[in-house]
């Protein structure tokens, strides 16, 4: 039953309907004669507010609204994982080839496509007993995403009593499964889901291994689990989308889905352009075989920006449930809470600080909650992960602000960006001296087992040293260079070290822009070698400006763009000439 | 049909409300006519049940209550564009404002525009030399990118935004280049500089203004940027043209949206700006851009003074959440007589990765700059530092990035308005004083460019 209502008020993205008294909250509508799509978001008596996910110039008193009866929901099936949607999951290549390059409203495109044909292989045959969530067959989707087929949640368990392989489009039956109460239930490879309930799982699980990004201050500093939360706040300029960039190319997920919210259109494009061309280091495959897009740019309707990060979360939930570990990465949920801010000062709502609405944290809190390393549902105990990333936009870089606020309450990674560091042009800016992880001590035991038992000790150390760092330098900023002792010049020295040779990392130099962590930790122990090295010559006599002079120091200064084929034995051989030097340097010996 | 309602209710600031309106659309175009004939032109804001409220583009003295008559027009605000607007005067509300003759329109189009398909956009990646070594060298412009300029009053950012539009130009391509220029609530000085000095360089043929001036309505300020992208997209999408788009000043634009926020009594966000601010300038930013199916783009170049010269004002602050990098003039260069005066340091562009090196500048372009940067940045800790403490204090090597920052300023950054350096040039001049430096400290540069490139110690 669809109800049917007609416009009273128009303000913006906010349309107040008359007559809908029968239709459900959160009912997905259709507005004007374009049919623009909406959603009622508040009920009083007869009257529905509706936020338009359009533009909604045109509009006025009398227009129809129909209800569809239904929620905001994403269709989740093969065909999600290489496309580009806008917030409410409207393919951008398809509306292209349809409306040309601008967007046209009022039209409706399927998210995944009805007439292509997908083989299926079922891996379980009839008669076989199954529950939600149970996989029932695989679709090749992509040369590296095999899509699990599997029964959806609101299905209720009982037994395979049809099922073949074959090809089929996303909408035809591929098998029965009949429920203990004898309904049949078809199955198709193509499932609903409303975007603003979380999907199911049996069971959370706490976090036990690293999300490798490549990214050495992340991974040897700041590390985030797979299945974790972690915040990207900076100033604009600091390289906020350089870092998610990064991660969305180089994490170790089975898939990214890249939420661009209220962000420029030329860095989806970027991203769009740039990653089939990128491999992935774990699969030597192209990057986009991988990959889920959202883009809801800032010029695009502002209500599909507060959809679009629920699109996004729902779809990589889909994926967990599949046994995947899965990134979403926004960019950036300051301009989701804008949009929220919006919608609330619209519909005339008691405003909170700064004018956002006092919900803000609970649903930022109720985003960042869909994360995490999970039992997915089904009776194979396949483990899933969902990490979410966000960037936050905060104004004038001051994250006294309320998004921010809001953020770090939840997420247990903050990785700080500074805009004195990206003046430097130190990429990435994450200030080493205020971001933090939670992971750190979790992971611990990880680091040790799978890369290098000194791994804690190391990554501490070079914390440490660029604690001091920072402490001598005040004190040079009062008296000067000469008041310290040689002992604290070479501490300057290797923290200068640390942070040029082996933080600053160029996100497009060819074998800088990834660093597996065994060259990572190889990376650390060389400079920690220079400073083992160097105090020793101290000790003996040397002068520091002489070991601050060596020309082995520019050698170390490449180290970290040595390809990775050959990365041992170039340190080994700066290591000899490290040693070579020294030596010369010390009093009596040369 | 049209009808005519005269049933004006409320006139408040830029605000009036219309009562018993019937079939009256969201955002919709009105006309006002006055007691004496003369018309105005106003917008819906807002429907509401019967009563609609509209927002005036020009002022509300002389309204009547009684007397005034609005009829709605069926279409939102409307440019009517034609190739012969190059050349040629337009008011911010897009009519004719020079005494020529009136433009015969080829068509007309809706100023709001409608967004890019971000499938849809090319990545802007071809290099726009301008002759200004800051901008070419470290903060590279590409076609298709928005790059503002921040500035702060008595700064010259109408000089420097006029060297852009004299000596810009793609190398190894001769293109149909065009300017539009939409002058938002500056003054009558400043608006005729450009003009000026477009007239000056024969650049006056290729140019389309709008003309707001700061004694014309302020709310008009709304539009004018509007009716000039709506230009600009004619003549680069329809037309094939390369467009170069210079507004200036964007703030002026901001209080005028603010204004009408207020008189709508919306919960204000920071410094009283509406909390749609960003939202709304991105509508007018994002339209710059290269598309598929058409040979033209839009660079655009908003001018905005930074209140305060204060970097975390909202104006500045959400710009630079949407434009691609920001040029940003300091006070400090203006005063030690370095022209045009770039803060270097806080500059950036964020497309200069894909406009730059090999058949596009140079190989060792991106080397050249990033050494540069990090050099400065050090060479201006130095001089910091020796403030404080006296030159004595530094290490030898301090002393040379300090003196290597000096050099830098007075050479690299201190060209004038007049100079205009081919993109050889200033890397050359970028190695010359690099050269300051010793060569062990060439640690941005790959190997083999130093070998090729560089000049020998000093």
């Amino acid at each position: 039953m669809s109800t049917k209502g007609l416009v009273y008020k128009v303000s913006g993205p906010l349309v107040i309907a008359e007559q809908m008294r029968t239709a459900n909250m959160f009912d997905v509508v259709k507005v004007g004669p374009k049919g623009l799509i909406g959603e009622i978001i508040e009920m009083h008596g007869d009257r529905a507010s509706v936020q338009v996910y359009e533009e909604t110039a045109g509009i006025g008193r009398g227009d129809e609204v129909v209800s569809t009866g239904a929620p905001l929901s994403v269709e989740l099936g093969p065909g999600l994982v290489k496309n580009i949607y806008d917030g409410i999951q409207r393919p951008l290549e398809n509306l292209r080839a349809i409306a040309g390059s601008n967007l046209t409203r009022g039209i409706w495109v399927d998210a995944l496509d009805r007439q292509k044909v997908w083989h299926f292989t079922a891996t379980v045959s009839a008669g076989t007993d199954v529950c939600p969530g149970d996989i029932i067959g695989t679709v090749q989707e992509t040369d590296v995403i095999l899509h699990k087929v599997m029964v959806p949640p609101a299905f209720k368990k009982g037994k395979i009593t049809k099922i073949s392989s074959g090809d089929y489009t996303v909408e035809q039956t591929v098998g029965i499964l009949t429920a203990d109460d004898g309904a049949e239930q078809e199955l198709k490879l193509m499932q609903k889901w409303p975007v603003r309930v979380a999907r199911p799982y049996r069971e959370k699980l706490p976090p036990a291994e690293p999300m490798i990004t490549g990214q050495r201050n992340i991974d040897s500093l700041f590390p985030i689990s797979r299945g974790g939360t972690a915040c990207v706040p900076g100033p604009f300029g600091a390289g906020k989308t350089v870092v998610q960039h990064q991660l969305a190319k180089w994490s170790d997920v089975d898939l990214v889905v890249y939420i661009g919210c209220g962000e420029r259109g030329n860095e989806m494009t970027d991203v769009l352009r740039e990653f089939p061309e990128i491999k992935d280091p774990k699969t030597g495959k192209n990057l986009m075989e991988r990959t889920v897009l959202i883009a809801n740019t800032s010029d695009m309707p502002v209500a599909a920006r507060e959809a679009s990060i629920y699109t996004g979360i729902t779809i990589a939930e889909y994926y967990r449930d599949m046994g995947y570990a899965v990134a979403v990465i926004a960019d950036s949920t300051s301009r989701w809470a804008e949009a929220l801010r919006e919608m609330s000062g619209r519909l005339e709502e008691m405003p909170g600080e700064e004018g956002y609405p006092a919900y803000l944290t609970s649903r930022l809190a109720q985003f960042y909650e869909r994360a995490g390393k999970v039992i997915c549902i089904g009776s194979d105990n396949r483990e899933g992960a969902l990490s979410a990333i966000g960037a936050v936009s905060p104004p004038g870089g001051d994250i006294s602000e309320p998004v921010s606020q809001a953020t770090l309450r939840i997420v247990k990674v903050f990785w700080g960006l500074d805009s004195a560091l990206a003046y430097r042009r130190h990429f990435p800016a994450i200030n080493w001296l205020n971001s933090y992880s939670l992971y750190r001590d979790r992971l611990a035991h990880w680091f040790s087992e799978n890369v290098a038992r000194d791994w804690m000790d190391q990554t501490q150390r070079c914390l440490k040293t660029l604690q001091q760092e920072a402490e001598l330098n005040e004190i040079v900023q009062l008296v000067g260079m000469d008041a310290l002792s040689q002992s604290d010049r070479m501490t300057l020295e290797i923290s200068r070290s640390l942070r040029e040779d082996f933080l600053q990392q160029d996100a497009l130099g060819d074998n800088d822009s990834y660093t597996p962590l065994d060259k990572q930790h190889a990376l650390l122990r060389l400079i920690f070698s220079f400073e083992d090295k160097g105090r020793e010559a101290i000790a003996k006599g040397a002068d520091i400006d002489a070991i601050s002079e060596l020309p082995v120091r520019e050698a170390i200064g490449r180290a970290k763009a040595v390809p990775y084929d050959v990365y041992r034995e170039e340190y080994a051989k700066i290591s000899d000439e490290l040693d070579r030097e020294l030596e010369a340097i010390i009093p009596g010996k040369a | 049909m049209i009808r005519e309602y005269k049933t004006i209710e409320e006139v408040a600031g830029p605000l009036m409300l219309v009562k018993r309106v019937e079939g009256v659309k969201y955002d919709e175009l009105g006309e006002i006519v006055m007691p004496d004939g003369s018309v105005r032109r106003c917008r819906v804001l807002e429907v509401n049940g019967n009563d609609v409220l509209v927002q005036l583009f020009e002022s509300s003295a002389g309204i009547n209550l009684s007397e005034s008559k609005v009829r709605f027009t069926g279409h939102g605000v409307e440019l009517a564009v034609s190739p012969d607007m190059l050349g040629r005067v337009l008011s911010g509300m897009g009519s004719v404002i020079d005494g020529g003759a009136r433009i015969i329109p080829e068509k007309t189009m809706d100023i709001n525009g409608t967004p890019i398909n971000p499938a849809a956009r090319y990545y802007p990646s071809e290099f726009i030399q301008t002759g200004v070594s800051t901008i070419d060298g470290l903060n590279t412009l590409v076609r298709g990118q928005k790059l503002p300029i921040f500035s702060g009053s008595g700064l010259p950012h109408a000089n420097l935004a006029a060297q852009i539009a004299r000596q810009a130009k793609v190398l190894g391509s001769d293109s149909n280049f065009a300017v539009v220029f939409a002058a938002v609530g500056i003054t009558f000085e400043e608006a005729d500089f450009f003009i000026n000095d477009f007239k000056k360089t024969g650049a006056i043929g290729r140019t389309v203004l709008f003309i707001n001036l700061a004694s014309d309505p302020a709310i008009e300020r709304i539009t004018t940027p509007r009716m000039a992208l709506t230009a600009a997209e004619y003549l680069a999408f329809d037309l094939g043209m390369h467009v170069l788009v210079i507004i200036t000043d964007i703030t002026n634009y901001a209080e005028a949206l603010r204004e009408v926020s207020a008189a709508r009594r919306e919960v204000p966000g920071r410094r009283g700006y509406p909390g749609y601010m960003y939202t709304d300038v991105a509508s007018l930013y994002e339209r710059a851009g290269r598309k598929m199916g058409s040979d033209g783009s839009i660079t655009m170049i908003p001018i905005l003074s930074m209140p305060e010269d204060d970097k975390t004002h909202p104006i500045p602050d959400l710009t630079g959440y949407i434009t691609e990098g920001q040029i940003i003039l300091s006070r400090e260069m203006y005063r030690k007589g370095y022209m045009p005066p770039v803060d270097v340091l806080p500059s950036l562009s964020r497309l200069k990765d894909k406009g730059i090196g090999v058949g596009k500048t140079r190989e060792d372009h991106s080397g050249v700059m990033n050494q540069l940067f990090s050099s400065y940045a050090r060479g201006k800790e130095a001089k910091e530092l020796m403030v404080v403490l006296g030159e004595s204090a530094l290490t030898p090597i301090e002393r040379l990035y300090a003196k290597f920052a000096d050099a830098f300023e007075a050479e690299y950054i201190n060209q004038g308005f007049y100079e205009n350096r081919t993109i050889e040039q200033t890397l050359d001049l970028g190695w010359k004083l690099l050269s300051i430096l010793p060569r062990s400290e060439m640690k941005r540069i790959k190997p083999q460019f130093v070998e090729k490139y560089w000049p020998g110690e000093r």
